[in-house]
């Protein structure tokens, strides 16, 4: 089995964000493998483990990403793949990451691409489906189990909190929910594998794409933080007092209702 | 020996800190109150590779050097567990490795390193020597193809949870060689064959470290389980020092790290006089201060575990890591009890165990004073004091 994993490098969930120049403030922050990216790198390593195979995590980014790609590998993963944009392009968005994979992906016969739902950072949800629909494979979103029987997959889909199991076939592409798995650590074997494992780094020009194929269909216009939350307001009283004040609060001032 | 870089020992550091979530505070808080032997804790290290850190890859183990093996305990330690548990498992294969014939490596190293086997007892200590080791009395006397042990060893920690132990007796009377440190003999033991003639007496302490005294009657050790020659076992003793002092200093500077963590967490969360009270200078100045005191500990203890990987000598470095590591770390731990205040003495906020843990480091495995003394006499030259 031909299996390959989108992975993306984000900021550390418990990172504070703040913002300069427009722009968020990178310096000093911790940044790691997306979250639901793990879950998609653990769910290709048991698939592989159970059918044999290759696993092979790509990440499109600069060079800075090689430190998650390094701990994929010291995961379990067999290669990674590096596109490094960081010469060529200066804006990017879902659109842009899409079509490098899927101009990566398109002649190498894969059988299974998993990808996390969404990134911790940017939150889309957007670059798995698309890559989807330019390979023109099928694809499952927020999955929560992966089952593969020859060529028939079922697979269970998280909707809202409730499961829809659908059976579909190779080739395919899933993104990983919470609950699919529990992501392994790398253990100092797993470390010292990693090291002999390759890791490729391509540009644009490798996949014969020009800048103009993958600019953004998106404007970044601004980026601010969310309004603080105010201090919330306690009623008192009798009960009923509180309920018509409340309701009369909520028509008056909040004027939600 | 492979040397890593630094985006891997980043890694190793966050895969290592990864494992010790699995085991958190209230883990090591229960296995200290029932004064148990941290088991799960341990499989899980060893499952996963980290405590064969320092055996080559040929014998089973990862090949690497002490600069990982100290960053491996230093994250266990600030994570809020105790390295103490296993962390001889790492460094007591050292003297077979080092002095061992290629037979003994061949058949024990991969054992150890897969942990088939623990070898994580050192029986050196004597009641009646203390750190004088050149006057103990355990003897062993060769006997055909065998040597016969006799005698008691005190403060052999995880005896009780170990396979073999590497163990120091003495094969000719010390009134019968020239220098006091010839005579002695260091052999490789197997408990489990000896269980019947090794009595282990577990010793209750203020601490859960699983330490022991263990009676030697007539046990019985071949003599292809000798360690290199007979009568030089002392040097091999101390050759394997070193490792043991950086080590230690390790777990040291974790747990200074930890109690200036959870100090700095504390000082900033806890409103007193409506105000933080990290905001006095009564408290925040004694955190600030150990926090330095470990830094500067660190970088003593960076050097000697560079040198040591280099292969040069760090005598001098590893014993002034391990006392400069495990002072600033009980002052860090007389910081975060000050910060803590009532609390600190409360086992659920876990400071007051880390407390009595860190303590050990001052006296064992060696007493600050004798490091101290090495530094006065081997160090600058001054008069031998004993």
């Amino acid at each position: 089995m031909n299996i390959f994993v989108l992975m993306k490098r984000t900021f550390d969930t418990e990172e504070k964000i703040s913002i300069s120049g427009g722009k968020i403030n990178e310096d000093g922050a911790e940044f790691i493998i997306n979250p639901y990216d793990e879950y998609a790198i653990e769910e290709a390593i048991q698939v592989r483990d159970a059918q044999g195979g290759e696993v092979t995590v790509i990440t499109v980014g600069s060079e800075e990403a090689e430190k998650q790609l390094r701990t994929a590998l010291a995961m379990g993963a067999d290669k990674a793949v590096l596109i490094n944009t960081e010469d060529d392009l200066e804006y990017s968005d879902q659109f842009t990451t899409a079509k490098i994979l899927a101009e990566y992906l398109k002649d190498k016969d894969a059988d299974l691409i998993i990808g996390g739902n969404v990134a911790i950072d940017g939150g889309s949800g957007q670059v798995g489906p698309r890559v989807a629909e330019l390979l023109n494979i099928p694809y499952v979103t927020t999955i929560t189990n992966l089952e593969i029987n020859g060529s028939t997959v079922t697979v269970v889909r998280d909707v809202e909190g409730d499961s829809e199991v659908i059976e579909t076939s190779l080739p395919l592409l899933v993104t990983a929910q919470q609950g699919l798995n529990e992501p392994r650590y790398p253990s100092l074997p797993g470390i010292m594998k990693a090291k002999k494992k390759p890791l490729d780094e391509l540009e644009l020009d490798d996949l014969d794409l020009e800048e103009d194929d993958v600019e953004a269909k998106t404007k970044t216009i601004e980026i601010y933080l969310p309004a603080q939350k105010q201090a919330g307001k306690v009623l008192e009283g009798e009960l009923a007092d509180q309920v018509k004040e409340l309701v009369s609060l909520l028509h008056n001032e909040a004027k939600v209702v | 020996m492979a040397i890593s870089t630094k985006q891997e020992l980043e890694l190793i550091r966050e895969s290592v800190k990864a494992l010790c979530t699995k085991f958190p505070e209230a883990y090591w808080r229960e296995t200290d109150e029932k004064n148990a032997y941290p088991e799960e804790f341990i499989q899980a290290l060893t499952k996963e590779g980290w405590l064969s850190v320092l055996i080559p890859e040929e014998y089973g183990g990862a090949g690497l050097g002490m600069v990982e093996a100290c960053a491996i305990l230093e994250e266990i330690n600030r994570s809020g567990g105790n390295s103490g548990a296993g962390h001889a498992q790492m460094y007591t294969m050292g003297a077979v490795l080092r002095h061992g014939s290629e037979e003994q490596k061949r058949r024990y190293l991969p054992k150890v390193a897969s942990g088939e086997l623990r070898l994580q007892a050192f029986g050196i200590t004597e009641p009646t020597a203390g750190s004088d080791t050149t006057s103990i009395e355990t003897t062993a006397e060769l006997k055909g193809d065998r040597y016969i042990v006799n005698g008691q060893k005190i403060w052999t920690s995880r005896a009780e949870y170990s396979d073999l132990m590497l163990l120091l007796a003495r094969t000719t009377p010390k009134d019968q060689v020239n220098k006091k440190t010839d005579g002695l003999s260091l052999f490789l033991l197997d408990m489990k064959d000896q269980q019947h003639n090794i009595t282990i007496r577990p010793i209750d302490t203020m601490i859960n470290h699983a330490t022991t005294e263990v009676f030697f009657e007539n046990v019985e050790i071949p003599v292809e389980n000798l360690i290199g020659v007979e009568g030089k076992g002392f040097r091999y003793v101390l050759s394997g020092m070193n490792a043991e002092r950086i080590l230690i200093a390790s777990e040291s500077v974790g747990d200074g790290y930890y109690f200036v963590d959870k100090s700095v967490q504390y000082a900033n969360e806890r409103v007193v006089f409506n105000r933080p009270i990290g905001q006095n200078q009564g408290v925040q100045f004694p955190i600030a201060q150990s926090y330095m005191e470990i830094e500067a500990a660190r970088l003593m203890r960076d050097k000697a575990a560079e040198l040591f990987d280099a292969g040069e000598n760090c005598a001098a470095e590893a014993n002034m890591a391990k006392y400069l590591a495990s002072e600033a770390a009980w002052k860090a731990a007389n910081a975060a009890m000050s910060t803590y205040g009532g609390y600190g003495f409360a086992t659920e906020y876990n400071i007051e165990r880390k407390f009595r843990e860190a303590r050990l480091f001052i006296v064992a495995p060696i007493t600050n004073n004798l490091v101290v003394s090495y530094v006065g006499q081997h160090v600058l030259g001054l008069p031998r004091s004993f």
